[in-house]
């Protein structure tokens, strides 16, 4: 089996695996970093969002393999569960969530948005999510979160 | 998904060699096409080979004339790119409407082009821009690249290399999208310039293709108004329960004539 | 303190584990040892099972075991039961075929489960299930409800002749001919509410273990009733005794109605485990969601409403065909008929009124509540005709509706129900507002101007949830009680930990149920937490569905909190040396009348636990469990206001402004409340929008990924206007009604309304359900050809 390494959260970690080992299992059987999630068998819902050397993709459609090498970050890099990121702390103050299921992936692909345009427009934050299904919030809470959490992150 | 070998060469010659190996090889660029037919298991490659750690495919460069795009190049990276929308500023736009910026941050020109997916934006853009596909073996051009659905002449072995475009004097893209999948049910490309006024549709049909009748109106009036009238057949268009072949018709005429109000 | 009980935007305590990823949804748990279930499924909707031959999947590496319904069968293994019957007008029971837990002898919809293949990783059991050969030999299938019972339509089951489960009625079917036999107006409506699915974004998934010591089973599963899989599981499928059976239901990732019903998966994975000894354990990709996930809605219905000159509502006739699918899903029944037909007055004072529903099989996924279960399609149908009438008759939508609400509570209508409160009139006046509907024309003209149609849409509904009382649903059919349990139990130095039968996946029990006891107690939310999903840990409940948590579970727990106070007083009493009837309990103290005498909650608690100096004859301890059985539903009640403009020339209809004015009983969390407004409001534009499940001719699912089933997105929706109008519930402790439900009951008929309004200047009457670019398109063709 081939051998995979790259930084996970900060961490060096190397590991035997299978080929056809999606970034996605690496992160949640592997790594037992079970914030990322997987929602969908075709790309679409983005539970599975983490970050790829500074810029959000899908890691069920990544092949662990091709992260060789590369700086990976996923929704547990942002807190030790105690102080919440700014962007989290948006969510919660403006209720962005409700069953969270899908709340990783949409925090990790909004937190690249705000690294590109530090202060979004609505329109902008919705167009950004196409990406990122919602079934509980009706997106309300999440748009009015990521403009507060841009604007706590000093956009 | 299948199991399978994974090579990540880091220059062309490795990559050929690992094609030349493999029983059943498949290039992989940002495997936002090849990795979700894998999983649904309606491809099963023996080998992988991916193109991302090839230096020479990536990179865009513009010069007044043409712009050429590593086949490496992601949609994203196309859609940001300066050079880009200064020279073909609906080129940017388009790859800038391409699925979601997930799948923009993966996927790559050279992917898009290679997969030839009849519903895909790409296609339109390469015809309508009047493109060439640069392999690394030869020169194609877009009209003759784009035979039929996921058709193309590639052969097994062959790596698109980068895409040329020649700058037009002026082009837009105008996509009427399916509601669930976002891709395209009729997207229209209009440019003119050297390669002379084009009009290529994508998403209505099994492939991408152009419109002379509108083409020719455009060259005698290059305006919105010019295009009253001219309709695709219907009969040549695919018909699906959300969007029938009459109203993809309807739809080509709908946006076509709003690329060339964009066109300005 | 802040003030974080009743009525406080309390900030959720649940977030933080959501926010950081150290939730624990089922996926996320994995048990060692565990196993993997991949199943077989069927390709074909309607098929003879020929042949199974699992030898080649039985060879495979890392295969433990291959089963199929005829090993079930022989272990004794259930069928999957129905928990509300549902009877024929002539009072003789509906068809009841057996749902087989593996398809035994016929599959009957593309997704049947017919082999379950176990092993040792995932992708050995999935190899495994390609080996497994499954020889079909098709039959002739139906997917449309209105096509299963014509005449020549294929069988689906010998039991039931015709497709029919049952052929329901309510109403005075003469008293209603005689009124429309006098009416000066009549107006009719063909409508066809579209089949939806409800994808939760988290995938079921279930996980069993057994333990041979002890001889218990433990399921971990998706649920939104962990007691309810216990009872149905436990006595019927498996017949594993409730003290043996364990379900966890842990972090839910949204679930509206699909996670409420018992399904094959959790007792395939039960029972696996009992014969391998070892725990099993399966995730559903997303494909098979589509597939195996009770779906919606799926009437076919024609109604009639009867009018006098003036406008007033004289009766209402309707006959509705309801899919059930090609099995009883667990409440399946009773959504057509008992959360439907019962509906029909919706506000209006229409004096008599009669429903036909028949229930029909086909070849189809079964059919079950999703959220507003029933309602969503009683508010369509009503709310629609409503409109017609007002058009027919000349009068302004306002007018008529307002004209014919109901203003005396209670208030009993033609169609069994007895509503105890609301204020239609007044909920109206907030939407109007909210939707700035009077000055509507000039947007109306303005967007004319830019070429497109613009129109806006009203609903009023009621809403009946929280059903209730155990006794009339026995009566109704219900094989089981409708109760709810709530445990308080208080710890020695004064800080609580609630024990729930209500399930929370994204509704905020953990926040809103705390913010109960803080009222009552007097404390502050970080003192209490909330535990629910565990029938090891929790007494017992009926969990979570029919927006009933708040009214029923919260008010068990309110139950619970009087029986600790009464306690409280008792202990206090002896403290401060007075007479019980002379203590008094507010804000967390407890004091004697007249007097200057208190002491704290606090340490009346340690003092319970540590009863040194003790009332005689009273238990230590302070821990109190409350079964609340309602003596009615509740009846939320609104007025939604949605505005469209359509794009003539594509037929896009774009959303330009929601609003919902709500009456939902007393608001414990005003912040979770506008959350679920939102999430209803979100999925009834959905409904009305974009979502549609479609099979074709031969019964194959064509929506089976979100590649081609319209999910909503950021995209498709403006920011929401929300308000409420508030009148308490009456007969339950807290005034509470529910919330869970109105956006996706009243926003499909106002988004309708909106669209039909729209088109009105073309002659449109009515568009059917979704209004997908397409079809609005060609309506605008055929109107303007
Ligand atoms: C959710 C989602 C939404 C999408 N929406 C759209 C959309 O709206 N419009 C649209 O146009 N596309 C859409 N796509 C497709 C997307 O644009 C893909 O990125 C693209 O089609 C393929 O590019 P890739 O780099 O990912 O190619 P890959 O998936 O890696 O490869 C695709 C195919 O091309 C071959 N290939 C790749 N690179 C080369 C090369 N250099 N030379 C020869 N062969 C090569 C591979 O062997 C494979 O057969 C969507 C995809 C997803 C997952
Ligand atoms: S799991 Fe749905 S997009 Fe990755
Ligand atoms: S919060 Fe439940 S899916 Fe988004």
């Amino acid at each position: 089996m081939p051998t995979v390494s790259m930084t996970v959260n900060g961490k060096q970690v190397s590991a035997d695996v299978e080929a056809r080992t999606l970034l996605v299992e690496f992160i949640r059987e592997h790594l037992d970093l079970t914030g990322t999630h997987v929602g969908c068998d075709t790309s679409q819902c983005g539970a599975c969002v983490v970050h790829l050397d500074g810029r959000s993709v899908k890691s069920c459609t990544m092949l662990a393999l091709e992260a060789d090498g590369a700086e990976v970050t996923t929704i547990e890099s942002l807190s030790n569960g105690v102080e919440l990121h700014p962007m989290q702390a948006a969510f919660k103050e403006h209720h962005g969530l409700q069953c969270g299921f899908c709340t990783p992936g949409v925090v990790m692909s909004v937190l690249d948005l705000v690294s590109r345009n530090p202060d979004p427009s609505e329109a902008e934050v919705r167009d950004w999510l196409e990406g990122n299904l919602c079934r509980c919030t009706g997106y309300h809470n999440i748009i009015k979160s990521v403009q507060a959490g841009a604007a706590a992150m000093g956009g | 998904m299948e199991n399978f070998e994974f090579h990540g060469p880091s220059t062309l010659d490795q990559a050929l060699a690992a094609m030349g190996a493999a029983e059943d090889g498949k290039f992989m660029a940002g495997g936002q096409s090849l990795l979700p037919v894998m999983k649904l298991e309606l491809a099963a490659p023996s080998d992988v080979i991916s193109l991302a750690g090839i230096e020479a495919l990536r990179g865009i460069e513009a010069d007044g004339t043409t712009v050429t795009i590593g086949s490496a190049v992601t949609h994203a990276e196309v859609h940001e790119s300066e050079a880009v929308r200064q020279a073909i500023p609906a080129l940017a736009d388009m790859a800038g409407g391409i699925g979601d910026p997930q799948v923009r941050n993966r996927g790559t020109i050279g992917g898009a082009v290679a997969h030839a997916d009849p519903a895909a934006d790409y296609p339109a853009a390469l015809v309508g821009l009047g493109a060439t596909v640069v392999t690394d073996r030869r020169e194609i051009s877009a009209e003759d690249f784009f035979q039929g659905m996921f058709d193309t002449p590639l052969e097994d072995d062959e790596i698109i290399t980068a895409v040329r475009f020649p700058v037009p004097e002026r082009a837009a893209y105008a996509k009427f999208a399916n509601q669930a999948s976002g891709y395209a049910i009729a997207g229209v490309m209009v440019a003119s310039g050297d390669a002379g006024i084009r009009v290529a549709v994508t998403g209505a049909g099994s492939c991408v293709f152009r419109v002379t009748a509108m083409e020719e109106a455009l060259a005698a009036d290059f305006s919105a108004a010019a295009l009253q009238g001219i309709a695709v057949d219907s009969g040549d268009l695919i018909s699906e329960p959300d969007a029938s072949a009459e109203y993809r018709a309807h739809l080509v005429s709908v946006m076509a004539r709003r690329a060339v109000e964009a066109c300005g | 303190m802040a003030n974080e009980g009743i009525g406080a935007a309390v900030r959720r305590k649940e977030d933080a584990r959501f926010l950081t990823g150290r939730a624990n949804y089922t996926d996320d748990i994995n048990r060692p040892g565990q196993l993997y279930m991949v199943l077989v499924r069927s390709p074909e909707a309607h098929a003879e099972l020929v042949r199974i031959d699992t030898a080649a999947a039985e060879a495979a590496d890392g295969v433990v075991a291959v089963f199929t319904g005829a090993d079930l069968e022989a272990d004794g293994v259930g069928g999957i039961p129905c928990a509300w019957a549902v009877d024929h007008e002539d009072g003789t029971p509906m068809a009841e075929p057996v749902h087989p837990v593996l398809a035994q002898g016929r599959v009957r919809h593309v997704g049947d489960p017919v082999v379950a293949v176990i092993a040792e990783t995932k992708a050995q059991a999935r190899a495994a299930a390609g080996l497994v050969d499954v020889e079909y030999q098709p039959v002739p299938a139906i997917a449309d409800v209105a096509g299963a019972v014509e005449s020549d339509a294929p069988q689906i089951w010998d039991e039931a002749p015709g497709n029919i489960c049952f052929k329901f009625g309510i109403g005075d079917a003469e008293a209603v001919d005689a009124a429309f036999d006098g009416a000066a107006h009549v107006v009719t409506l063909d409508l066809v509410n579209n089949r939806l699915i409800p994808n939760a974004i988290e995938p079921r998934a279930a996980i069993g273990e057994f333990e041979p010591t002890s001889g218990e089973y433990t399921l971990y599963t998706t649920s939104q009733n962990p007691h309810v899989i216990r009872l149905l599981m436990g006595a019927f499928v498996l017949h594993i005794p409730e003290h043996k059976l364990r379900v966890i239901a842990p972090d839910v990732g949204g679930a509206f109605g699909s996670k409420i019903f018992h399904y094959a998966e959790e007792a395939l994975v039960t029972w696996a485990s009992g014969k391998l000894a070892l725990p099993v354990k399966w995730t559903a990709e997303r494909s098979e969601s589509f597939m195996s996930d009770a779906h919606g809605r799926d009437h076919v219905t024609h109604a009639e409403l009867a009018l006098d000159d003036e406008g007033m509502f004289l009766a209402l006739r309707t006959k509705t065909l309801a899919n059930l699918g090609a099995y009883i899903s667990t409440f399946g029944p009773a959504v057509p008929t008992y959360m439907h037909a019962v509906l029909f007055a919706g506000c209006y004072t229409t004096p008599v009124i009669r429903a036909v529903v028949h229930g029909v099989f086909t070849n189809t996924v079964p059919v079950d509540a999703y959220r507003g279960a029933g309602r969503p399609e009683a508010t369509f149908m009503l709310e629609r005709l409503v409109d017609i009438a007002a058009r027919k008759l000349g009068m302004s939508r306002v007018e008529i509706r307002r004209k014919n609400f109901i203003k005396d509570f209670p208030y009993q209508t033609p169609v069994a129900l007895e509503y105890d409160s609301g204020d239609y009139g007044g909920t109206l006046d907030v939407a109007l507002e909210l939707g700035s509907w009077n000055d509507f024309e000039t947007r109306r003209e303005e967007a004319r101007a830019r070429g497109k149609f613009r129109g806006i849409g009203l609903s009023t509904f009621i809403e009946a949830c929280g059903a209730a009382p155990s006794a009339l649903a026995g009566q109704l059919g219900a094989r089981a009680g409708l109760f709810e349990v709530g445990q308080v139990r208080v710890h020695p130095t004064g800080s609580v930990t609630v024990f729930t039968g209500s399930h929370s996946h994204g509704q905020g029990h953990e926040t809103a149920f705390a913010q109960i006891v803080c009222e009552a107690l007097g404390m502050s939310v970080d003192q209490v937490d909330v535990v629910h999903g565990d029938t090891g840990r929790v007494p017992f409940g009926m969990g979570t569905y029919g927006s009933r948590s708040l009214a029923v579970g919260g008010s068990a727990i309110q139950k619970a909190l009087e029986k600790i106070i009464a306690k409280g007083k008792k202990i206090a009493a002896h403290m401060m040396e007075a007479s019980e009837g002379d203590v008094e309990f507010a804000d967390g103290q407890f004091t004697v009348v007249g007097t200057d005498k208190s002491t704290t909650f606090g340490e009346v608690a340690l003092t319970a636990y540590v009863p040194h100096d003790y009332p005689e004859g009273l238990e230590p301890g302070l821990d109190e469990t409350a079964f609340y059985d309602p003596v009615n539903f509740t009846y939320p009640a609104g007025a939604h206001i949605a505005e469209v403009e359509i794009d003539p020339e594509t037929g896009v209809v774009e959303l330009v402004a929601l609003s919902a004015a709500d009456d939902v009983g007393r608001i414990i969390n005003p912040m979770i409340v506008e959350g679920q407004m939102h999430g209803g409001m979100a999925q009834g534009v959905g409904q009305a929008l974009l979502e549609a499940c479609r099979y074709d001719d031969d019964g194959q699912l064509l929506t089976g990924s979100y590649m081609n089933y319209t999910m909503p997105r950021a995209t498709n929706f403006p920011f929401f206007a929300t308000g409420h109008n508030i009148t308490h519930c009456t007969h339950n402790p807290l005034g509470v009604k529910g919330v869970g439900e109105v956006g996706a009951i009243g926003v499909p008929a106002a988004v309708i309304n909106a669209v039909v309004d729209a088109l009105a200047h073309l002659g449109v009457e009515h568009v059917d359900m979704p209004a997908t670019p397409e079809k609005v398109w060609r309506i605008i063709q055929d109107a303007t050809a």
